[in-house]
């Protein structure tokens, strides 16, 4: 079929989640036409994005739902600690000061804020929540797209990408073609993507896929297509291929789309142990929020990949409540059978953990003088003898949240092709996260990466088709 | 066979520890365990915080939750755990079927509780009955309900001390069944001690109905995600337009006994004005309700409550709707009929009050009571999270 420009639309956004709602909202609202085509059926539209709950946002004088400040600077030396360094500061900082201004943005489609949530107390100054979540967030935008004419499709998967010369032409659902002057790119990374996972991770010396036996904590609809197409393409890539956010999850989560309710908070209250009953890191080294996100790849290296976090009475009422309930007993022989693990080993590890707690004056707000001696290894706070009936265990394992692999871009969002950005093909969201965040993470950044690059991938491509279109009228 | 699943049941619920609960509570139990550990509708509501206050959701926490839910259904348009994923979470339905529960549990005399669930026939049943009789009583009293104009001297055809006495007794037993019910329910969990400003809180969030706003002022949902703010002004239209007419009737007794008036009052008069704006509002107000129960999406709520919900809905229109008319057509010779009409649904609506849909509003306003008396404890939970 001949390449038919005139019919073919402006911009063709590619996904279905929070970036790409933004892209496509910016590229209506600069007047261009736009097709949306989101991977999953309606029912499950709307990606990762559905599962959040807020956005960090600088700002340097409280700000409705947002308390104190959070200047451009504070936020940037947080950037940098997370990721090590693994980042581009002309790209964070703009993410970082655009993150001031979008909620007024996001409020006029539709988004609705509120304070940080009960329990997440440590958030309430650099981050703010959308009330009822990212599903009530992609709601609005769905609605505000529909509004101002944003043709949508779901269950439209795209699986192929015609680029030529580092141009945009086509992209292919099935055997179907749609052509479009420019496109955006935001459909997620590649973390539901088992035999991508499952090679991303590698066998380890016991012969394992650890990959095999992990949660993928948001949807089953980024599998990471268009990557493999870019790769193909030649375009530049950035951020570490074999690297997943990876945290401690509800081992009974389901395999998909789990989302926040299947985390398990009370590790650093008990001990956690593996499947021979031995403890294999610091349950106390620091405050659970910013720990939380090592225990996934703590987990994933253990035997089996499970884990079991432990606590005793003591601990109940101080963290938030676990979805599953967890096993109880009233002695440890019998917790340990019901876990189905060597009663003679549990018994003996918590027996040495108790043993050498040193008991000072328990704090779980500050890091307390709670800590073991003797005991290999240690745990530096918070440690307190597991010695009150009755006994608790959640098993663990580690959930996936997204992949680092991404798209190098430049301030316009574009990608690039040896070096040279595309002219009307550009990438927001997951799919170019890792310009900002190459590793780490500190909550929030995700949406605020999503937003801000939608934002501009949105006005961008807009343009680009806008000027295309002038071209071809006067060719 | 039927006492096999009753056991089967008994030792799930002790696994659960969810003693003693019915199907329906042990859903909403295992739905509000889930919400305990997302909170991203905290929000919306006071569900939501009510349940955070609490790790574990026994029998009463339950009918204490499940009545302070407004169906407002923006939980489940928000929820990212709502059917076809697997948790099935839908708190507005669960929470519904419970209070059905409730509503039945708690009727008074407790052999009447069977009356809510086949309301649709209670409300028909009721309206025929009390149709049946004013006419009956026309028959009797006037010889027939066909007459010469009466310029709308209604007791020319029902003697007013009849009246005055049928509907006291019938209404003071509606306001005696209704609190005894809701003596019931307070009981099941105990606040803490009234306050002023709880009663006053609570008080305001009845009459704004403030959990119809969504949290944010747009409004609840109805037919999809987009909010609304149509239920609460239908709602509004229906409530103060009932309490317009009930005080156009207050107003006329007291006219009656104390002043020595008697009706026909003047178009002018308190008690006209009163009950023509009233019933203007109760036309408006119980219209929309309708509109929108029909459009109503189809996870919220319980469809099996959906009779119950158009019954009572329908008698506040004719209610109305017949009130409006015999004001019009007062002195022409359908007036007999028309009043016999108009006292037969009203006395079908004072009949079904402790035992239909208006028993939402006493127990709602008892749950948000509790809520506002509950909310000034201390919280002894300290959880924290990543
Ligand atoms: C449980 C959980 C909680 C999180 N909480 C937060 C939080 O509170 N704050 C925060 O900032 N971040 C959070 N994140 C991270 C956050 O979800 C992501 O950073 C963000 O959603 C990325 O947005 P996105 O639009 O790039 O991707 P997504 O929202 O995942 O959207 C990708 C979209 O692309 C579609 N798609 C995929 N492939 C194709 C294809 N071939 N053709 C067409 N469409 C396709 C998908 O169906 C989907 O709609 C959380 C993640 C998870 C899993
Ligand atoms: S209704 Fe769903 S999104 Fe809302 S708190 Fe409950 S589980 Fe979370
Ligand atoms: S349906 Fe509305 S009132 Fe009921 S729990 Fe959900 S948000 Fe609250």
């Amino acid at each position: 079929m001949p390449d038919d420009n005139s019919r073919a639309v402006d911009v063709l956004v590619i996904g279905g989640g929070n970036a790409a709602l933004c892209a496509a909202l910016m590229a209506r609202e600069a007047g261009a036409s736009v097709l949306l085509l989101e991977a999953a059926p309606r029912e499950w539209r709307g990606g990762n994005s559905s599962h959040t709950r807020n956005l960090r946002c600088m700002h340097d004088a409280p700000q409705d739902v947002l308390t104190d400040a959070y200047p451009e600077e504070e936020f940037w030396q947080d950037l940098l600690k997370v990721t090590g360094g693994n980042t581009n500061e002309r790209l964070a900082r703009l993410a970082i000061r655009e993150s001031s201004t979008c909620r007024g943005w996001m409020r006029r489609h539709g988004v609705h804020f509120q304070p940080s949530l009960s329990g997440t107390l440590q958030l309430s100054r650099t981050n703010a929540f959308f009330m009822g979540g990212g599903k009530a967030l992609v709601n609005a935008y769905y609605r505000s797209a529909a509004a101002l004419g944003v043709e949508i499709r779901y269950g439209a998967p795209v699986d192929r990408l015609e680029v030529a010369d580092g141009q945009f032409q086509a992209a292919w659902v099935g055997k179907e073609r749609i052509a479009a002057r420019a496109c955006v790119m935001a459909a997620g990374g590649f973390e539901s993507n088992r035999e991508w996972l499952r090679e991303a991770w590698g066998q380890n010396a016991d012969g394992e896929w650890p990959a095999d036996n992990f949660a993928i904590r948001g949807t089953r609809y980024n599998q990471g297509v268009l990557l493999k197409q870019m790769m193909s393409a030649g375009a530049d890539f950035i951020g570490d291929p074999s690297q997943s956010h990876c945290v401690a999850i509800d081992a009974r989560a389901p395999l998909y789309d789990g989302g926040i309710c299947t985390r398990i908070d009370c590790v650093s209250l008990g001990i956690v142990v593996n499947k021979f009953a031995q403890r294999f890191y610091d349950e106390g080294e620091d405050f659970w929020p910013k720990r939380y996100a090592i225990w996934g790849r703590l987990v994933a290296q253990q035997p089996g990949q499970v884990g079991y976090s432990v606590i005793d009475a003591k601990a109940v009422g101080r963290f938030m409540p676990p979805v599953f309930p967890g096993a109880k007993a009233d002695t440890l022989e019998h917790l340990a059978r019901q876990l189905g693990l060597d009663e003679a080993a549990f018994v003996r590890t918590v027996g040495e953990y108790n043993a050498g707690c040193r008991v000072g004056s328990f704090d779980h707000t500050a890091l307390d003088d709670c800590h073991t001696e003797g005991v290999s290894p240690a745990k530096t706070h918070w440690a307190l003898p597991l010695d009150t009936a009755p006994f608790y265990a959640y098993p663990l394992k580690p959930g996936i949240t997204f992949t680092y692999l991404g798209l190098k871009v430049n301030e316009q969002a574009a990608v690039h092709f040896a070096g040279r950005p595309s002219r009307n093909l550009f990438v927001a969201g997951e799919m170019m996260a890792g310009n900002v965040l190459g590793r780490g993470y500190t909550a929030g950044v995700g949406m605020t990466i999503g937003t801000v690059f939608g934002r501009i991938a949105g006005a961008q491509a807009a343009q680009a088709a806008m000027n295309q279109g002038v071209h071809h009228a006067g060719a | 066979m039927q006492a096999l699943e009753q056991l089967v049941g008994q030792a799930r619920d002790l696994a659960d520890g969810g003693i003693g609960l019915s199907d329906k509570e042990a859903e909403v139990g295992r739905i509000m365990k889930i919400c305990n550990a997302c909170r991203y509708c905290e929000g919306f509501c006071a569900v939501f915080p009510a349940m955070t206050r609490r790790l574990e959701f026994g029998k009463a926490d339950i009918h204490y939750l499940a009545n302070l839910c407004h169906n407002c259904g923006a939980c489940l348009h928000a929820c990212q755990y709502a059917p076809p994923h697997d948790f099935a979470v839908n708190v507005p339905q669960a929470m519904a079927r419970v209070r059905g529960e409730t509503y039945a549990s708690y009727a008074w005399p407790q052999a009447f509780g069977g009356l809510y669930k086949n309301n649709g026939l209670t409300v028909a049943l009721a309206l025929a009955g009390s149709l049946a009789l004013f006419l009956v009583l026309a028959l009797n009293f006037a010889g027939g309900i066909a007459h010469a104009p009466l310029s709308g001297n209604f007791y020319a055809i029902f003697p007013h001390d009849t009246l005055a006495l049928l509907f006291g007794a019938v209404f003071a037993y509606a306001v005696l069944a209704l609190g005894l019910g809701v003596r019931k329910f307070w009981r099941e969990v105990s606040p803490g001690s009234f306050s002023g400003a709880a009663t006053a809180e609570a008080a305001g969030d009845v009459l704004q109905l403030k959990y119809l706003d969504g949290g944010h002022g747009m409004g609840c949902n109805n037919a999809d995600d987009a909010f609304t703010l149509l239920r609460r002004r239908f709602h509004h239209f229906t409530f103060y337009g009932f309490m317009l007419c009930f005080a156009a009737t207050c107003v006329a007794t007291l006219y009656h006994y104390l002043f020595g008036l008697h009706a026909p009052y003047a178009l002018g008069s308190l008690p006209v004005l009163l009950g023509s704006v009233g019933g203007i509002g109760l036309l408006i107000g119980p219209a929309g309700l309708f509109w929108l129960n029909f459009k109503r999406h189809p996870l919220h709520g319980d469809a099996e409550q959906k009779p119950m919900d158009r019954g009572f809905i329908a008698l506040l229109f004719l209610t109305s709707l017949t009130g409006l008319l015999l004001l019009a057509l007062r002195d022409g010779p359908a007036m007999g009929l028309l009043l016999a009409i108009h006292l037969g649904v009203v006395m079908a609506l004072f009949l079904t009050l402790p035992y239909g849909k208006f028993a939402h509003g006493v127990f709602r306003t008892a749950a948000l009571l509790k809520w506002s008396i509950e909310k000034r404890l201390p919280n002894n939970l300290q959880l924290g999270s990543e």
